[in-house]
């Protein structure tokens, strides 16, 4: 590191590492500029968040310049004595970074129109944590050690769990705020006992140091499941994923943009770290188990996702699916790995890659969009949206595009990695082992049932809040989104495009990592055909996202033309065709509770569902049903119990009276004595 | 690519727009004839297009553009879906652009787009079709993309044009994987394309309709539009199938005479795949919304374990 150890004078000769650590220093001063202007709404808003977001624009260039640089390392003689501080930039930080930076980017442009005045915690105060969360994420996926990186994961889980509480005076968030706190420290845990597996007994966590063990499998798989236990629970993967759909949707919009987008590809950063860095040879099984646990994560969470009735908790399940479509993708790459097939490896990591920043993207895209909602109307519950895109058409059109792009159609981001990852399924048959050869295209058309499952959700989530009449009068009074919010929905949507269309360049990009990682790329084969995604060769298979747009453009285009010149443009509005029926209003339309029903009677078994049915004599009939989590009730809830009762077992202990203290005190005194003596 | 692959691409294009109709026209005739009834005329989808397009499109008040914009592009798509399957020929410039699962993904961008717009006047028909479009969508969309896995198992390809290059290179066995996914891929096309048993193009029975409810407040030049591409979406699909399972007779060679020869090939193909589908239709009844997950979720399983049975046996 240049910075502390040589010219530090001449800011030419600074490493990319020393700017992104200088940046993230930034994000932290911000922060604390934050405390000093606590109530000054404009200052926090039209100053701090849009120099936040600037720093976030030079972080993703920065991580850009260094994906594939030869990796930086950096000592900050800071933390305990003895126990400094280790940073790294290699390519797998460097894209995570690259991530990091790009969303937080627009959403702290979204988030500089968005806080208002009199929402529970004061704005410099959430500027304060919002900068401090940015800066851990930042640190964690630098951190070189297992003790810088559980200071920055903790302060990272800290920082977001004050974000979610942000209106702590209600009750609910109260409630998901300390879900989350509970979840996020039996986790982290997990992790703290996976480095302890992976320092064997040596007593240097550094990274350095775990990479040269050589484990026994035992070890290595002991390691591997704490790892996966511990960055599960922060990537909601089933059953770690109750506290996901309460925390995300509790939190202010931009904060639930972060936690969805990016604090979930911290934990899938954490396990390539650990999977592929610094556990060197996976064991099959592994592989096999993560393409399991993805897979059941996918399923749950997109099921989940189509019958909710609230948009934020509808994108929180969402998220869920995409973080079982992730891991599916690493445990297909592990598979391949772990039968040395590098090629094979690589195409399901790059699909792994993509779809971290194509679900970053997209998602933060959809909960900004769900906040300018918000603000408009104050409404979350699905049912009482509807017709906003006659209000705020701004708004609609850019969320289209995002949900469009979460739903995997092309020529959009979600898109391209959905057909890399099921292409990496169509390679698997070359698998050298028979029971992985059945179990594959099983997983694939599990993939492509969610895939196709998503894509209802995603229609069910635009079309009840954006489309048809508005269900209240107030909806028509909505107002469209104000320029800064304006302009970080710009920045995420440009996100959502330049992977829909450019998926060959940045594939490009990534390929360092993937050579790295698993030792191969997809770089060569994929660039040869031009503006073509070949990731084997062209007779396998190809994907011009270009030449499909131009294509439906083209005919959009050409049929309008031919249709106005041949024929004529005449056009009448009228009422709605009212099927002879004239006192319909708009209470009238399918709701969300309806679109969700196809669902809810197909995956019955699924949801743990009560239902009220009115009957033909009640004079105000009403009609409710609910949805929970079988988890919650077969898991959870038994485990609280039980915690409670050893509690108030050991609570028998606690007598309140100084001379039963005394008395443990005597008690241990001579117990200890006997045991010196002997 | 070359001159012919070009005068191909825009001959498959060409023919698909104007033989969509006269498939559809085909097919009601041998319905017709099947049920005892007398024929409509073979060109009568023409001249109701013609009529459509001479009217003027009535919009509801507050019809968004998305609702105006949702027809060209329903028709977009489906012109690119005929434009990527190989029909005539396997030498096509715009098929490397879009392998099968861009073309399942083609058809769910229409299908999002045709539900959407159905959702934008507010009306329940409206929601009510684009709720079941989506039913049928999201249950009939991955067994689709199985049966076509299938036939990409067979020929280590997802490229349509290798597909059928392979396919139509084989012995003339069956391979088992292929019976499976192709009668998965009857009842997957069945309900996609809105026929009976799941769904009855001639009714405007309000309960049981699907494709209807969804068009329902279209009129004028966005039916018409909405018409041809339904009719378009057909052909696609019957391509599919014939590219699939019959895919005797599509130029490979550079040769204008092979191309000249696969015309009529096609069109035999398609007459005889229309008589029989009327016969399908005539011969089943329409079955219950409720029981069309369970008639999908056959088709499904159907064609994973086409996929099962092909990495089994290897064939």
């Amino acid at each position: 590191m240049n910075l502390l150890s040589g010219n530090f004078v001449d800011p030419l000769t600074w490493l990319c590492l020393d700017w992104i650590l200088l940046l993230a220093a930034g994000w932290l001063l911000i922060g604390v500029a934050g405390v000093f202007a606590l109530r000054r709404l404009t200052l926090v808003a039209r100053v701090l968040f849009p120099v936040g977001g600037v720093f976030g624009l030079a972080l993703s260039g920065l991580a850009l310049h260094s994906l594939g640089a030869p990796s930086e390392v950096a000592v900050l003689p800071i933390g305990l004595p003895g126990l400094p501080f280790h940073f790294r930039l290699d390519s797998l930080s460097a894209f995570f970074l690259m991530l990091i930076g790009s969303v937080a980017a627009g959403v702290s442009a979204f988030a500089a129109g968005y806080f208002r005045k009199g929402e529970g915690t004061p704005p410099g105060l959430l500027a304060l944590e919002y900068h401090i969360f940015l800066a851990s994420m930042v640190l964690v996926v630098l951190a070189d050690d297992a003790y810088a990186f559980m200071v920055m994961w903790e302060s990272m889980a800290l920082a977001s769990f004050f974000l979610v509480t942000a209106n702590h005076r209600i009750v609910e968030i109260q409630r998901a705020g300390y879900l989350y706190l509970l979840v996020a420290h039996i986790g982290a845990i997990g992790i703290l006992l996976c480095f302890g597996v992976l320092q064997a007994n040596t007593g240097d966590y550094t990274f350095a140091n775990m990479r040269a063990q050589q484990l026994s499998p035992f070890w290595a798989s002991t390691a591997f499941l704490l790892a996966l236990f511990g960055f599960g629970a922060k990537a909601g993967i089933v059953p770690l994923h109750v506290w996901l759909p309460e925390a995300h949707p509790a939190a202010p919009s931009p904060v639930s943009a972060l936690l969805s987008g990016v604090m979930l590809k911290t934990a899938i950063y954490g396990v390539l770290r650990i999977f592929f860095d610094l556990l060197a040879s996976p064991i099959w099984w592994w592989g096999l188990l993560l393409l399991a646990v993805g897979l059941a994560t996918a399923l749950f969470g997109v099921v989940f996702a189509a019958v909710q009735v609230d948009m934020k908790r509808l994108l929180a399940y969402s998220s869920i699916e995409n973080i079982g479509l992730l891991f599916s993708g690493i445990g297909l790459t592990l598979l391949f790995s772990a039968h040395d097939m590098p090629p094979m490896a690589a195409l399901a990591l790059t699909a792994v890659l993509y779809h971290a920043l194509g679900h970053a993207f997209f998602k933060s895209l959809l909960f900004v969009g769900t906040g300018a909602v918000l603000h408009a109307t104050g409404e979350r519950n699905l049912g009482k949206l509807g017709g906003l895109i006659r209000s705020m058409p701004w708004v609609a059109w850019v969320t289209l595009i995002g949900v469009l792009a979460s739903a995997g159609l092309p020529p959009l981001g979600g898109f391209v990695s959905e057909w890399l990852l099921l292409q990496s399924f169509l390679f698997a048959p070359g698998l050298p082992s028979a029971l992985l050869d059945m179990l594959i295209p099983v997983a694939a058309a599990l993939i492509a049932l969610v895939a196709a499952l998503a894509g209802y959700t995603m229609v069910k989530f635009f079309g009840v809040i954006f489309l048809g009449q508005p269900r209240e009068e107030k909806l028509a009074r909505a107002h469209d989104a104000g320029s800064w919010e304006r302009l970080g929905m710009a920045w995420l949507v440009g996100g959502c495009v330049v992977l829909g269309l450019f998926p060959v360049q940045l594939i490009a990009l990534i390929d360092p990592l993937t050579r790295t990682l698993v030792g191969a790329g997809l770089a060569e084969t994929a660039g040869d055909a031009g503006w073509l995604l070949v990731p084997v060769a062209i007779e396998r298979a190809s994907y011009g996202p270009v030449i499909f747009l131009l294509g439906v453009a083209g005919s959009f285009a050409l049929a309008f033309l031919l249709v106005r010149l041949l024929y004529h443009g005449r056009l009448r509005r009228a009422a709605p065709w009212d099927c002879g029926y004239p006192w319909q209003n708009a209470r009238m339309q399918d709701t969300a509770e309806g679109f969700g029903q196809p669902i809810r009677q197909i995956f019955e078994p699924f949801l743990r569902m009560q239902r009220e049915l009115p009957t033909p004599f009640d004079a105000e009939p009403r009609y409710r049903v609910s949805v929970g989590d079988h988890f919650w009730h077969w898991l959870y809830l038994p485990l609280a119990r039980i915690v409670d009762r050893l509690a108030s077992l050991i609570g028998l202990l606690q007598q309140g009276r100084i001379a039963v203290y005394l008395l443990y005190s005597f008690v241990t005194l001579i117990a200890v004595l006997l045991v010196v003596k002997q | 690519m070359t001159w012919l692959g070009v005068v191909s691409q825009l001959l498959e294009i060409v023919l698909a727009l104007l033989l969509a109709p006269l498939l559809g026209g085909w097919i009601n005739q041998w319905r017709a004839w099947l049920q005892n009834r007398s024929a409509p005329a073979l060109l009568q989808p023409y001249r109701t297009l013609h009529k459509l397009f001479n009217k003027e499109s009535v919009l509801a008040e507050h019809a968004s553009p998305l609702f105006r914009g949702a027809p060209y592009i329903v028709f977009g798509c489906m012109a690119l879906a005929s434009a990527i399957i190989p029909t005539l020929s396997t030498d096509l410039p715009l098929s490397p652009a879009a392998d099968a699962i861009a073309l399942v993904g083609l058809f769910a961008f229409a299908r999002v787009f045709i539900s959407l717009a159905a959702m934008d006047v507010g009306t329940s028909f409206g929601t009510l079709g684009a709720r079941r479009e989506m039913l049928i969508g999201f249950l009939a969309e991955p067994a689709l993309l199985m049966v076509l896995f299938s036939a990409s198992l067979i020929s280590k390809s997802t490229s349509l044009t290798t597909i059928v290059e392979t396919l139509a290179h084989r012995d003339l066995t069956i391979y088992p994987s292929l019976a499976f996914a192709g009668v998965a891929f009857t009842m997957v096309s069945l309900a996609e394309n809105a026929r009976v048993p799941v769904d009855n193009p001639a009714t405007h029975l309000e309960l049981t309709m699907i494709h209807e409810a969804l068009i329902l407040e279209y009129s004028g030049r966005h039916l018409a539009l909405l018409e041809w591409a339904a009719s378009l979406k057909l052909f696609a699909y019957s391509c599919i199938g014939l590219a699939l399972f019959f895919p005797w007779g599509i130029a490979e060679a550079q040769a204008p005479l092979a191309l000249l020869l696969a015309m009529p090939v096609l069109i035999l193909k398609l007459a005889i795949g229309g008589v029989l589908l009327a016969l399908l239709e005539t011969l089943s009844a329409k079955m219950r919304i409720f029981r069309v997950p369970e008639f999908l979720a056959t088709a499904f399983l159907l064609a994973v374990i086409g996929m099962l049975v092909n990495i089994l046996v290897r064939a």
